[in-house]
C-alpha cells in the first residue's frame, strides 16, 4: 500500500532533522512566505487604504489587483531568475509577493470602503480630522476585512513557496521536486502532506487572529445586527 | 529581448508546441470549471436546505481550499491510482477547487431568493426541482457568476504550477525555458496565460450579461474585469470566508 510507504517516510526521524531534513524546509518555507507577505502589506496596505479614504482610482486599482490574479507566479520566477541570476533568493521573493498583493490590496480597499457613510460623516462631525477619521473609524472597522485579506495571501503564497525550489533554493518545494525528479513517491507525497498540514495549520492560527483583533465596538455591533435579524 | 522572441516564434516548429501547450492549458482549467459548476449545484443546493448538511460542506470546502494545488496534484495518484503524469491528477483536483469556492456562492445565492418568489412558484404549482431549475437557479446566476469568473482566473494560473511534475500546459514553457536559459518561452508563456484568462473573463461576462437579460446592461460605471459590487470586491484572489461559519 502506497500510503504505509508515504506514512513510513513521514515517521523516519532522520528524514527530519539535520542539513535538509523537514524542520530545515519548514523554517526556510516559512521564512520565504513571511517575508514576501510583508513586502507585499507594506505596499498594498497603504494604497489599499489611500484608495479607500479617499474613493479616489478605486476602479484602477480593483482592475489592476484582478489583473495581477491571472499573473502565473512560475513564469514570473523563472523569467526573473534568468534575468537576475539563478539561486538568488530576490526574484523568488518578488514572484511570491506579487501574487499576494490582490488579495491584501482588494481587503483593504474593500475595508474601508464598506464602512458606512453615515459613520464616517459623524466622525467629521465631531471634529475628526481626515487623518483621524482614517485612523481612529476607518482602519479599526476594516480590521476584520483587512486581515481576511491577509490571511488569503498568506495561504496562497504559502501553497506557492514550493516554486522556490525549482530554481534552486530550499523551502518544502526541495523534497518534493527532488523526490520526483528521483521518482520517490514517498518522498514526493510525504512532502506535500507536510506542505498541506502547513498550510492548514497557518490558516486556522490566523482566523484565531482574526477573532481577536476585531475591535469590541464592532464586535458588540455585529452581535447586535445578529440578534435583531 | 524582441529579437530572441521574434527568432523563437519565426520557427514553426515553437509555434506549433506553443499552439499546443495553449490548447492543453485550455483544457486543463476549463473542464474542472464545468464539473466543479455542476458538483457544486446540487451540493449547494443540498446544503442550503438542510442545517447540519450545511456547516459540515462549508467546512470542509474551506480545509479542501486550504490544500496547496502542488500537494493535490501529488497526493491524488496515490488515492486514484493514476500515473503521476496523468492530466487526470490536474483535472480532478481543480474541479475539487472549483466546488469548494463555488458551493458557498450557490448557498448565498439561494438564500438571498426572496420568499415571496418561492410562494408564489410553489402556488402556481411548481415542484421543488422544476422550481430549482427555473425560479432560484436562475436569479442566483448573478452572484454564481462573479464565482465562476474568480474560480476561472484562480484554474488558469493554477494549471501552469502543474508544470513542476511535468503537466501544466503553458507552464512547460518557462520549467523548459527555465532549463534552457531561453527567455522567449517564458515570456510566450506569461503572455498567453494572461490573454487566456482574460479572454475567458470576458465571455462569462458575456455569458452573464445573456443569462440574466432583467438586469440593467450598465449598473454600474466599471468595465468588465471589475467585480459588480464591494461585496464582490472584498472577496480575496481565491475567495474565503472572513471568519463566521467554520
Amino acid at each position: 500500500m502506497i500510503f504505509g510507504e508515504v506514512f513510513g517516510w513521514l515517521t523516519t526521524a532522520a528524514n527530519w532533522t539535520g542539513d535538509g531534513g523537514l524542520l530545515q524546509r519548514i523554517v526556510e518555507h516559512l521564512r520565504y512566505t513571511l517575508i514576501a507577505v510583508l513586502g507585499a502589506a507594506l505596499v498594498a496596505i497603504p494604497v489599499g487604504l489611500a484608495v479607500g479614504h479617499t474613493g479616489r482610482g478605486g476602479t484602477v486599482i480593483v482592475g489592476l489587483a484582478n489583473a495581477m490574479r491571472a499573473l502565473p507566479t512560475l513564469g514570473v520566477i523563472t523569467l526573473l531568475s534568468l534575468q537576475l541570476g539563478v539561486l538568488r533568493i530576490g526574484p523568488v521573493l518578488f514572484g511570491l509577493g506579487l501574487l499576494a498583493v490582490p488579495p491584501i490590496l482588494a481587503g483593504a480597499y474593500a475595508g474601508v470602503q464598506a464602512v458606512e457613510r453615515d459613520v464616517v460623516d459623524a466622525a467629521a462631525g465631531v471634529g475628526m480630522t481626515s487623518w483621524q477619521r482614517l485612523w481612529r473609524v476607518e482602519v479599526p472597522i476594516a480590521t476584520p476585512l483587512l486581515l481576511g485579506g491577509l490571511r488569503g495571501a498568506v495561504l496562497q503564497v504559502v501553497a506557492t513557496t514550493t516554486v522556490a525550489a525549482f530554481v534552486g533554493l530550499g523551502g518544502l518545494g526541495r523534497p518534493l521536486i527532488d523526490g520526483q525528479r528521483v521518482t520517490d513517491y514517498p518522498r514526493v507525497a510525504g512532502a506535500a502532506l507536510v506542505v498541506a498540514a502547513l498550510a492548514v495549520l497557518l490558516d486556522l492560527l490566523l482566523a484565531g487572529l482574526q477573532r481577536l483583533v476585531v475591535p469590541g465596538g464592532l464586535r458588540l455591533a455585529t452581535r447586535t445586527v445578529q440578534r435583531a435579524g | 529581448m524582441i529579437d530572441e522572441l521574434i527568432r523563437y516564434l519565426g520557427n514553426w516548429r515553437n509555434r506549433e508546441t506553443v499552439l499546443e501547450l495553449l490548447v492543453v492549458h485550455a483544457r486543463l482549467a476549463l473542464l474542472p470549471l464545468l464539473i466543479g459548476l455542476l458538483a457544486a449545484l446540487p451540493l449547494g443546493w443540498a446544503a442550503q436546505r438542510y442545517r447540519p448538511l450545511r456547516a459540515m460542506l462549508l467546512g470542509s470546502a474551506n480545509v479542501l481550499y486550504t490544500v496547496p494545488s502542488l500537494a493535490l496534484f501529488v497526493i491524488l495518484p496515490g488515492i486514484l491510482g493514476t500515473q503521476i503524469l496523468d492530466e487526470i491528477n490536474v483535472v480532478v483536483a481543480l474541479a475539487l477547487y472549483t466546488a469548494a469556492l463555488l458551493i458557498r456562492p450557490v448557498v448565498e445565492a439561494l438564500d438571498a431568493v426572496p420568499g415571496h418568489v418561492l410562494a408564489a412558484a410553489t402556488a402556481m404549482g411548481y415542484r421543488p426541482l422544476r422550481r430549482f431549475l427555473t425560479v432560484e437557479l436562475p436569479l442566483a446566476v448573478p452572484v454564481l457568476a462573479a464565482g465562476v469568473r474568480v474560480a476561472s482566473v484562480s484554474n488558469i494560473s493554477l494549471v501552469s504550477v502543474g508544470a513542476l511534475i511535468g503537466v501544466g500546459g503553458l507552464g512547460q514553457l518557462f520549467t523548459q525555458g527555465f532549463q534552457a536559459s531561453y527567455n522567449a518561452p517564458i515570456i510566450v508563456g506569461v503572455a498567453l496565460t494572461l490573454l487566456l484568462a482574460l479572454v475567458m473573463d470576458a465571455l462569462l461576462s458575456l455569458a452573464k450579461a445573456l443569462l440574466t437579460p432583467w438586469q440593467p446592461r450598465r449598473a454600474r460605471p466599471t468595465g468588465p474585469a471589475q467585480p459588480t459590487g464591494p461585496a464582490e470586491s472584498a472577496e480575496p484572489a481565491q475567495p474565503r470566508p472572513t471568519g463566521g461559519e467554520a
